[in-house]
């Protein structure tokens, strides 16, 4: 076993290698299976042999020769088939720092020809370093499933011939957009648990908040990359206090928040603090800058709702996202009182008709405005809709307690 | 997304119309069938689970006793619908489940025929989404 010190370089160093191999010797595909070998080799060797004075270089260095013996039974196995081998002319490369493997490795996991899952499975394995074995477990499916959804994306991506190189100043926002998606939906599996009875999935959390702190740290300068990590530290510091001690959903209004983690507070709101003044505002510091203004209230009365409905609005304008527009309602209501809310979802409610979302949210603003019987029919409504497990016990909770 | 896909049938399909008495040829194609579609799934990286169930004949109903001990009861009548096997899918799209319930639906039946039968799609309850408030 490695001491988790050991555990956090090899993780942190995956990236830098892999994206070392590929620059060198081309392939993708046959480099990422190096790499987690050379991986694997190091929690063998390391914890008996001691660190190597130059990590980096070590795993480098047994992952060209991993590589090297997979392109020679590969060749022979082509052999046997009959198959003309294929030698990989590895295209020709400028000279790269870490840093610049790393990115140009992320933007080549987050690519656009993947599917979300296909590009969230390949960058937890390539980038974050994580064994088929554990993305598997954390997405509740066999590993020979996953192997597969790996593979093929990897398949993708070389049948795709991107080059090994950072995307050109045209592409570069459109792809790092990419890259931000991928990271705030590996966030928001391991935060809300889009799978399986339990809530949360920590592991994927911390992942991607480790995965988005590596990229904030190769790009400082981006004002959104900046906005996400925020906005993950600041809704991960609510964790512990977001489920019960049967692992039922407690909404925000009630949890406890002497549970809140302060010191991810802090950092969430220092970033965005530093961010926000740097222009070029977008929907991820804007969302962070939400997740603050209820982090930094010392109880759910002492919210500032002006401020929040201010940001929905902007945030509205920026995104037509219906989804938004029930939040912003909600916002409405705790400011202007709940019939302005529900003058608000009329609005917009042809466009979420059938959600579970719009049923749940008229039930709280029924609720609030006094009328129990309506606020009843519509939390049962949404529980009937939900396509998920504690929430529905939550909504069917909230009918039986009217 | 996670679904289920299930496969039913009736009692009496099982043993007087059903694939008891399907020529060799017949049944072997819909085996085949079967284990190329669960091999496709699982190439494609969206198998979960696939398995068929043992036939009614052996079902049993179990409740508790007043004691907490099992209590089994006989067979289902001859015209109860029962589950004969079942799939969970990992797949990017509900669309995506249609698509692979309608396959399974056409798996082949007498004379090579499909027999377009009814899969009934569930999609499996997932944790809550985003943040709500």
């Amino acid at each position: 076993m490695l001491e988790p010190r050991a555990e956090r370089l090899l993780r942190d160093l995956a990236p830098q290698v892999l994206g070392a191999v590929v620059r060198r010797y081309g392939d993708f595909g046959i480099a990422e299976d190096a790499v987690q070998e050379a991986l694997f080799a190091a929690s063998l060797q390391w914890p008996k042999e001691g660190l190597p004075d130059d990590p980096r270089a070590w795993l480098i260095r047994t992952a060209a020769r991993r590589l090297a013996d997979l392109r020679r039974s590969d060749a022979a196995r082509r052999r046997r088939e009959n198959e003309v081998a294929v030698e990989d002319v590895a295209a020709p490369v400028e000279p790269g720092t870490p840093e610049d493997d790393s990115l140009v490795l992320i933007f080549m996991c987050c690519h656009p020809s993947l599917t979300p899952s296909s590009a969230i499975a390949l960058t937890l394995r390539a980038f974050g370093g994580l064994t088929t074995a554990e993305i598997a477990h954390a997405f509740l499916v066999p590993e020979a499933t996953m192997a597969q959804r790996i593979s093929r994306a990897k398949q993708t991506i070389k049948a795709s011939g991107v080059p090994f190189r950072l995307p050109t100043n045209e592409e570069r926002g459109e792809r790092l957009s990419a890259v931000l998606h991928v990271l705030y939906l590996v966030f928001n599996e391991g935060y809300t648990s889009s799978a399986g009875p339990e809530l949360q999935r920590t592991e994927l959390s911390s992942e991607a908040i480790r995965l988005t702190r590596a990229i904030h740290a190769l790009l400082p300068e981006h004002c959104e990359v900046a906005g996400l990590l925020a906005l993950m530290l600041l809704t991960d510091a609510r964790r512990a206090a977001r489920t019960g001690p049967h692992g039922e959903l407690i909404p925000l209004t009630e949890q406890d928040r002497s549970l809140w983690d302060a010191a991810e507070i802090a950092e969430g709101v220092a970033l965005l603090t530093a961010t926000l003044p740097r222009g070029a505002v977008g929907p991820y510091q804007l969302q962070a800058a939400i997740a603050a203004v209820h982090d930094e209230a010392k109880d759910a009365d002492a919210t500032d709702w002006p401020q929040i409905l201010a940001l929905y609005g902007l945030l509205r304008r920026m995104a037509d996202n219906p989804m938004v527009m029930l939040n912003e309602a909600i916002a409405l209501a705790m400011v202007h009182g709940p019939e302005a809310g529900l003058k608000a979802l009329a609005a917009f409610e042809d466009r979420l008709r059938g959600h579970h979302r719009l049923d749940a949210t008229r039930a709280h603003l029924l609720e609030r405005a006094g009328d129990l019987p309506g606020a009843a029919a519509h939390y049962r409504a949404a529980a009937e809709r939900t396509t998920n497990g504690p929430e529905r016990d939550y909504l069917l909770m909230r009918a039986a307690r009217l | 997304m996670k679904y289920m896909m299930l496969m039913g049938g009736t009692m009496a399909g099982s043993k007087a119309m059903g694939i008891h008495t399907w020529p060799k040829e017949d049944l072997q194609a819909h085996i085949r069938f079967m284990i190329g579609f669960a091999k496709e799934l699982r190439t494609n990286g969206e198998l979960v689970a696939a398995e068929g169930l043992a036939g009614p004949e052996q079902a049993k109903l179990v409740r508790a006793g007043k004691d907490g001990t099992p209590v089994t009861d006989g067979v289902f009548p001859e015209s109860k619908e029962f589950l004969a096997g079942f799939w969970i899918i990992d797949v990017e799209s509900e669309k995506r489940a249609f698509e692979l319930a309608a396959r399974a639906s056409a798996a082949p039946g007498p004379g090579g025929v499909p027999l377009n039968m009814a899969i009934e799609l569930r999609q499996v309850m997932a944790g809550p989404p985003e943040e709500f408030i």
